[in-house]
Order: structure tokens, then sequence, then C-alpha cells
């Protein structure tokens, strides 16, 4: 019987390593006198390793297929493994990127490691979830982490500010997110994300008024775009990136996007494909939106933060793009090249979006935050590999290849042109244009002004190695892209 | 194995220059030896070429990215092979060029030629449209780096304006790159897109699709105007790639998209094609002449004269085509000429302006012996290759219509007023002042450059069959292709 029960759960291995891990942590941590807690962030990756190996047993044993657990509340499939992946990774290089960084600011306490791990935990639930309501209980857990780590630095106003907005927006979406649920759950009496897939064929092939379930769907569709953090719903993305400290917005911009991607996936493909006419409409006005207004405000910041939150807006749309081109006049041929080139795309972005922030940390130091344009003025000069690595990122994010977000925005306008929204990506194109200036005036000052005043880079050999990896990563999956491309299609063939 | 050995030698050896850095004393010759074992592959690809054949040679197919079916695929015909060998060898004379002439961020320098040296030879061999858009696009990275670190004062806007215009013209390119990939059932390869029947309108749109990457990139009129300014605040060696080497990007792009891919809507929208090309023949002539900074004559002068070989192409015969491509060769030797010869006079004095210099002939005679064979050759005159490309194309032209070809020879009136007038005044005359007195004659380093070009120039010009007996087949083949109509 205890056997059975464990061979049962056994897909949910990385959830439980990391649950109990978390929770270790937490107490080993009172035991931790060090104040730069080096300790504890040793065991926080190794608890990591841990998970990833899980997960990677899990993907051996399983050979990929799907598995349903806990009576149908839990999901674990390709997509959910590959996604958790990368949110590991981004969690663990956040700890490489800003222990030193906290520690000179003295908000490295044992909650930092802790919050990390448990919003980790959410976002893993939220990945996998299978029903409504994992999905409901994975985002809180997740948000709720989040929301206290941007107020980390308890004595400033804008963390402060930025996690009052981050909060009370966040509540509002979950609660928008609710609704929309409910309503859904009115039109097809269940939770589970394959019932109601099933119940809503079912009713789409008799005569019964759909006006429930597209009600609901705005609602779901509102909530996910807040998550996302797409236009209309963007107005808190730039403050919380803002505002919050530099290591708790390369956290911010990397997993959670991730998380919020599979709970759009979740959501849309896997429970309302028959409404994705109503849907895919919807997700092109914002798409269409979020590009532009991220890329033409990004031009106007002269704050590196804010710059990267606005980019972050483009990129999230452009993301769309490939989320909307699945089911083209009545058929889903063009599913799998659709949602495997957005996949592709979250994962680029969750890359790039790290590293950027990992270089912003990295160019600070005690009392100093890089977070101006200014800031990079001369790098070239001071530190060359740091300015290559900036370049390859900025260039990266620019959509330029040989790096790899050329082939995420070619991906997605490939789904996008197959799908026939050829006027959808003349406009993207265009706009990723705009957003090719401002990409453009980081490198310009990194590589053709004088850097005024001398700063230093603090040496960190473990830190300039995954920065290191984190930049070349990019330029290797520009010139061999294959592998990942693959993986991510063989993620949504099965999902 | 030629065509990959001539796209990695020179990127490796750059990536090699770069870990180097400045101060060993042996990077300077890891780019030159990385920029000659470069061209000593690319012999072989003419000695082993079939001029009789108009087929893809030197095949290389490897898949690349499969989901998309995407493949490492690269070929050269008789049209592509010669911007290979031209590229190559010009990559050579440029890190001779800068050898002392640099002294910020030297190794820097030399990477940057050397990767975008291999960067070009692989737009040129590439047969997978993606393969293409990433070697087009890759360029555009060094150059931006290589115009905003080395180069004149007013060098960021010059280097942000070159990026911004000609990624403009790639993103609409791209698009319809992926267009024809759904529309043919999934294929980047470039030579299944000849095949692809196209009805008419698409085929304009997609023409205009094309037509802002590649006329950005030569430059046609009315989107010349970043050229100007990239090459006046680009340094010599630059300068000298823009015009040899990165302008025959468009060109080549239209004779290997646009002609073949679209012929019908070419045919349709080639008035056009020869208006913009006119214009840039006879009102960028006029604009050139009264030019005070050097470099920035010799950018327009590039205008004028690209605007050949777009004429060239668009009058669908056998001159036509074969000129314009002749014309690109020629340029990328006699502009790479005259700007080394510009970048000369800038090493000594740091000027640019025709009024500064005057007598330069009393300090400098073997400068100015050389120069003005160069000057000659730009002007067209016979028996340097500026002559044969645009006697040909102006052939080509009268069996078009008179009128064309008169506009068209303009230009050799033109050409000989701007350039032999800039000659007058800054070879000729009294010395002008004290520091063109003071003017050292070109060293060895110098003469080794110049008289390669000098070579090339004359040889082009009293005997081009070697060229043209190359390109002839893949011309006559690509003709017959465009001349049937595939809606």
């Amino acid at each position: 019987m205890n056997a059975t029960l464990l061979v049962d759960h056994l897909p949910a291995l990385p959830e439980i390593v990391l649950l109990v891990g978390a929770c270790a942590l937490m107490i080993f941590d009172l035991y931790v006198k060090h104040e730069g807690r080096a300790a504890s962030a040793a065991f926080a990756q190794v608890v990591l390793y841990l998970c990833a190996a899980a997960t990677v047993f899990v993907v051996w044993g399983s050979g990929g297929n799907k598995y349903i657990l806990f009576n149908g509340l839990f999901v674990a499939d390709l997509m959910s493994h590959l996604l958790k992946l990368v949110c590991y990774l981004a969690v663990s290089a956040a700890i490489v990127y800003s222990r030193s960084y906290l520690a000179d600011r003295g908000m490295l306490r044992g909650e930092f490691m802790s919050l990390l791990l448990f919003s980790l935990l959410g976002m893993m639930v939220l990945i996998s979830a299978a029903s409504f309501l994992t999905i409901f209980l994975g985002l809180e857990l997740m948000s709720l982490c989040l929301y206290a780590m941007v107020a980390l630095n308890r004595d400033s106003a804008t963390s402060t500010e930025a996690a009052m907005k981050y909060f009370v927006l966040g509540a509002l979406s979950s609660g928008l997110l609710l609704y929309g649920m409910s309503m859904i759950y009115g039109a097809t009496g269940t939770l589970g994300i394959n019932e109601v897939a099933s119940e809503v064929a079912r009713q789409a092939g008799s005569t019964a008024d759909r006006s429930f379930l597209v009600f609901g769907l705005v609602f779901v569709v509102a909530g996910i775009a807040f998550k996302l953090g797409v236009v209309p719903f963007h107005m808190w993305i730039p403050d919380v990136y803002h505002g919050a400290p530099t290591p708790v917005t390369l956290v911010i911009g990397s997993g959670p996007k991730v998380a919020a991607f599979a709970m759009a996936v979740r959501l849309l493909v896997n429970a309302l494909p028959v409404l994705a006419p109503d849907w895919q409409q919807m997700l092109a006005v914002l798409a269409i939106l979020s590009i532009a207004l991220g890329n033409i405000t990004a031009i106007a910041q002269s704050n590196l933060k804010r710059m990267l939150a606005y980019s972050a807006i483009a990129h999230m749309g452009f993301m769309l793009l490939g989320l909307l081109s699945g089911f083209v006049q009545d058929n889903w041929l063009n599913r799998t090249d659709a949602y495997g080139a957005a996949l592709f795309y979250m994962i680029i972005y969750a890359v790039m979006s790290v590293g950027a922030f990992g270089m912003l940390i990295f160019l600070s130091h005690a009392g100093f935050e890089c977070e101006n344009l200014e800031d990079v003025r001369g790098l070239n000069r001071r530190h060359p590999w740091y300015a290559f690595l900036m370049l390859l990122i900025m260039f990266s994010l620019a959509g330029i290849p040989p790096t790899a977000g050329f082939y995420a925005k070619l991906a997605v306008f490939q789904a996008a042109v197959a799908a026939g929204h050829v006027w959808l990506a003349v406009v993207a194109v265009l706009l990723s244009l705009v957003g090719a200036f401002y990409y453009l005036r980081v490198v310009k000052l990194m590589y053709f002004d004088d850097p005024v005043g001398a700063s230093t880079v603090r040496t960190q050999p473990v830190g300039r190695l995954v920065l290191s990896a984190n930049g070349l990563f990019l330029l290797v999956l520009g010139i061999l892209p294959q592998t990942l491309m693959l993986l991510c299609v063989a993620a949504v063939e099965r999902l | 194995m030629l065509l990959s050995a001539a796209i990695w030698i020179p990127l490796a050896a750059g990536v090699l220059v770069l870990a180097v850095g400045d101060r060993s004393p042996f990077m300077r010759w890891i780019a030159l030896a990385g920029a000659l074992l470069g061209f000593l592959v690319t012999i072989p690809l003419y000695t082993g070429f079939d001029a009789a054949s108009s087929a893809m040679q030197f095949e290389e197919m490897k898949p690349w990215i499969s989901p998309f079916n995407i493949n490492y695929h690269l070929g050269v015909d008789g049209i592509s092979l010669l911007f290979v060998l031209l590229n190559s060898f010009i990559t050579i004379l440029v890190v001779i060029a800068g050898w002392t002439v640099i002294e910020t961020r030297t190794a820097q320098y030399f990477a940057a030629f050397l990767i975008m040296s291999g960067l070009l030879n692989g737009v040129f061999s590439a047969l997978d449209a993606v393969l293409f858009y990433v070697f087009f696009e890759g360029t555009l990275i060094p150059m931006f780096i290589i115009i905003g670190i080395w180069g004149g004062p007013n060098r960021v806007y010059a280097a942000v304006k070159f990026f911004l215009y000609t990624l403009f013209g790639s993103l609409l390119m791209l698009i319809a790159m992926l267009y024809l990939y759904s529309k043919s059932g999934g294929s980047f390869a470039i030579l299944d897109w000849h095949k692809l029947p196209l009805p008419l309108g698409v085929q304009i749109a997609l023409f205009f699709g094309f037509l802002f990457a590649f006329a950005v990139k030569v430059p046609m009129w009315p989107v010349h105007t970043w050229l100007p300014d990239a090459h006046t605040e680009a340094p010599t060696g630059g300068s000298v790639v823009l015009a040899a080497i990165l302008l025959k990007l468009g060109a080549y792009g239209f004779v290997r998209f646009s002609l073949p891919i679209l012929p019908d809507a070419s045919r349709e929208l080639a008035w056009l094609m020869v208006a913009l090309s006119l214009i840039a023949v006879a009102y960028i002539g006029l604009v050139t002449l009264v030019q005070s900074d050097m470099k920035r004559l010799i950018a327009y002068s590039s205008i004028s004269h690209m605007g050949f070989v777009t004429l060239g192409f668009f009058i669908f015969n056998a001159y036509g085509v074969e000129g314009g491509l002749v014309q690109m060769i020629s340029h990328g030797f006699v502009s790479a000429a005259m700007f080394l010869c510009v970048g000369v006079l800038y090493d000594r004095m740091h000027s640019r302006a025709i009024a500064d210099y005057g007598g330069v002939v009393n300090t400098m005679p073997k400068f100015a012996t050389l120069m003005m064979l160069f000057a000659m050759a730009n002007a067209g005159l016979p028996a340097t290759s500026g002559f044969v490309g645009e006697f040909m194309v102006i052939m080509g032209a009268m069996k078009t219509g008179f009128w064309l070809a008169l506009v068209a020879a303009t230009t050799m009136i033109w050409g000989a007023a701007y350039t032999l007038w800039m000659y007058k005044r800054v070879i000729f005359g009294v010395v002008a002042n004290d520091h063109v007195a003071k003017l050292k004659d070109l060293n060895l380093r110098e003469v080794i450059v110049l008289a390669a070009l000098a070579i090339a120039v004359l040889w082009l010009g009293v005997y081009p069959l070697p060229v043209t007996e190359v390109m002839h087949a893949s011309v006559s083949d690509l003709l017959r292709h465009v001349a049937v109509a595939k809606q």
C-alpha cells in the first residue's frame, strides 16, 4: 500500500523535495550565525539541484508521458518539467547573483531564501496545475511570497510603495481570475481542466447559451494578462520592477512569468480550446497594444530597470503572438508550431531577463546602484568582458542574429504568418525596430562613450562564471537553437 | 568544406585575436594570418569552378534547425563566387591598412573586421534563407561597433542611423521570407523558392518587402542618406569594407531573391527600379560634385555607381546584368582604393576637407601617381575596371531605349567632373600650407596595399574575361528564368 502510494505520487517528487527542503531551510537558517549566509545559500542551491535531479528522474521514469495525480488536481507532463527546470535555473542564478548585493545592503536575512523557495514552490504548483483550484493555490503561494520580497528593503519608500502596488493590483487580478473561473464553473459544473474542456466541447455541439462562458473567459483572460503584465493590465510592472531590490526584480521578471505562461496554456489551450476563436482575438489586441506601448515607452526611460520593465511588456506581447496562432480556420494544424514558438520565446526571454538583471546586480556595489542608463557608460573601457556579455543580452533582446532572441522572434513571427496574421506580424516587426533603438542605446553607451568616474565590479568568481555562462548561452543557442526548439515542440505536442 | 572554411577561418581568427588581446605582440600577425588563410581557401573555389555550369557548386548541406526545416546549406554559382573572392581579398588589405593606424583597442578592431569578413562570406554563399538572414543581419553588429568606436566626431549618430536603417529593411524582408516559407509548404531553400508559382499581387507585395531590405543596403535613392554619414565617420578600414563589400549585399540580394523568385513583379516594377537608378546616377552625380569633404564625395559617388548596378539588373539583358556585376566587382576595388587614398592623407593631416589640401604632388609623388590611376578608374576611363561595367550597362540600356542610355551615360561626364576636380584641388596646384609641405610619401605598407589594388583595377580593365566567363552561364540561366512568367 505504502509502496504504491509512493509510486503513484512519484511525478510530484520535485514539489515534495522542494517543500521538505524549504521547511528544512527555515530551521537550518536559525543556526547560521555568519552574516554572509553562505551556508544558507549553499543549502538552498543543494535543494534546487535535488529538485532538478528529481525532475530529470521523473522525465526519465515517465518517458515524457502525461500523469494526472491527486484526483485530477495535478498534472505532470513534458511542458511542466521543462518549465520547472527553467524556474530552478532562474532561482539558482538569482541566489548566486544576489548574495553579496543583499549582504551589502543588510537585506540578506534568512527569510529571503525561504520566501524564494516557497515562491518557487508556488510557481511549480501553478505550472503543474490540472484544476482551477490548484491554479489559484499555486498563484497565491507564488504571489504572496513575492509581495513580501518586494518589501524586503522595508526602510525604502519606493520599495514599500512598489510592494503595496503589487499587492493591491495582484489581489485585484486574482479576484478577476477567480470571478472568471466561477463563471466557467457555473457554466460547466466542474473545476478540473480536462473536464471543463470536454463539457465545453459537449455544449458547443448543442444549442446551449454560450454567453455565460464567454463572460467568464473575459475575466480569465484579464487575470492572465495581469500576471503576464500585458497592456492594458501592465501598470504595476514598471513600478514594481523599479521599486523592488534588483535581485527581487530578477526573480519577478523570470520565474513568475514562466509560471503565468503555463497558467495561460492550461486555462486557454487545455481548458477552453473550443473558445479559441474568442480568446485569440482578445490576445491579438493585448499583443499589439503591449508591443506598441512597451517598445515606445521604453525609449523615454532613463532608468534601466524601468526600461527593462517596458521591454518585458513588449516581450510578453511578442510571446502572445505565438499563443494566439494555434487555431486557424477550424483546424489545429498550426498548434504545435504556434505553442512551441510561444514556449520557446518564454524560455529565451527568461534567460535574457535573468542575464540583464544579473548584470545590473553585478555592476552595483555597496552604496551604488547601477540602475540608470548613465551607469553603464564606457563599460567597454573598464570591463570589456562584461560589456560583451551585456552586448549579447541587448542584441538578443532586440532580436538580432546570431543571438537566441532572433530565433525566438523568428518562431513567433513564423507562427503568426502561418496562421494568416500577416498584418499582425508586419506591425509587430516594425515595432520591434522601435525596440531596437533603446537596446542599441545601451550598447552605444557601453562601447562608444567614455566612462564617468571609476567604478569597480566586485570580484565574485562564481557569479562571474554563472553570468558568463548566462550570456554565452544566448550566443551558443543563437548558433545551435535546434535542441531547445525540438524540446519545446515535443513539450507542446503532448499537452 | 571550402566554403565553410572561407566563413569560419576568419571568424575563428577574429575570436583568437580578441582572446590574445591588445598587449600581445602576435595579435596583428594572427589577424593577418587569418585573413591570408581565409583568402587562400577561396582560391581553389575559383580554380575548381566549372564555368560552363549554372548550377550551385561546392555545395554543403547539413540539417541545422529541423523543426523549421532550416539547413546549413552553402553553395556558390558564377555570381556569388566572385564576391566571396573579392571579400576575402579586401579583408587582407584592410588588415594591412590598419596595421599601425589604429591605436585604441586594436585587438577589437582587427577582430571586428575578421568576424565581419567571415559573416560576409556566409551571406554570399548561403542557400538557405534563414542562414542568409542570420549572416546578413550579423554583419550589422561588427559594423555598428566599427563605426561607433573608431569613427570620427559624429560617429554615434552615424552608427545608430546605419543600424536602424538597415534593420528596418531587413525586418520587412524577414516577413517576406516567412510568407514564402508558409507558401512553399515549409521550405527555406532559396532554390526551391525560385520555382514557386505566385500570383502577381503577392509577388508585388513581396517585392516591396525585399526591396526595402536591399534598397537600403545598395543604397538606392531615396533611402541612401545613411551612407554619407556612415562613410564619413567610419575609420578607413570601415569605409573600405562598407563600400567594397557591404554595399554589394543589396545588389546581390536583388539577383538572388527579387529577380528569380519574383520575376513577374520584377518586370512589372522595372520602370520604378530603372527610374530610381537613373535618379541615383544623374541626381546623386550632381550632388557629388558639390561635396567639400573627400570621404563624403566618394560616398556619394558610390551611390551613383551603384545606381548603375541596379539599372543593369532591371533592364533584363545579358549586357545589363553582367555589366552590373562587373561594375560591382570594379567598384569594390576602386572605392576601396579611393577610401584608402583618403585614409593615407587623413592619417597624416587629420583632415578630410578638400580645402585643406593642395599641391600634394610636390611632397607625395608616388601617392599622386597611384591616386591618379584610381581617380581615372572612378571616372570610368577606358582600360580601367570602371569603364568595363559602365560601358556594358550603357550598351544594355541602349537596347532598351535610347533616352535611357543617354541619361545613364551622363555618369561618364559627372564621374569625370567630380573625381578629377577633386583630384586637381587636392593634388595639383601650389603647396597649400605648411602641413602639406611636411607630408611624407607612402611607406612600404601603403605601397603594397595600393599597388595590389592598382593591379586589380588595370587587370580587370584590360582583360575582364576571367571575371565575365565565370558568371556567364549563371547570368544567362537567370535571364532565361526571369523571362518566364510564374504566376
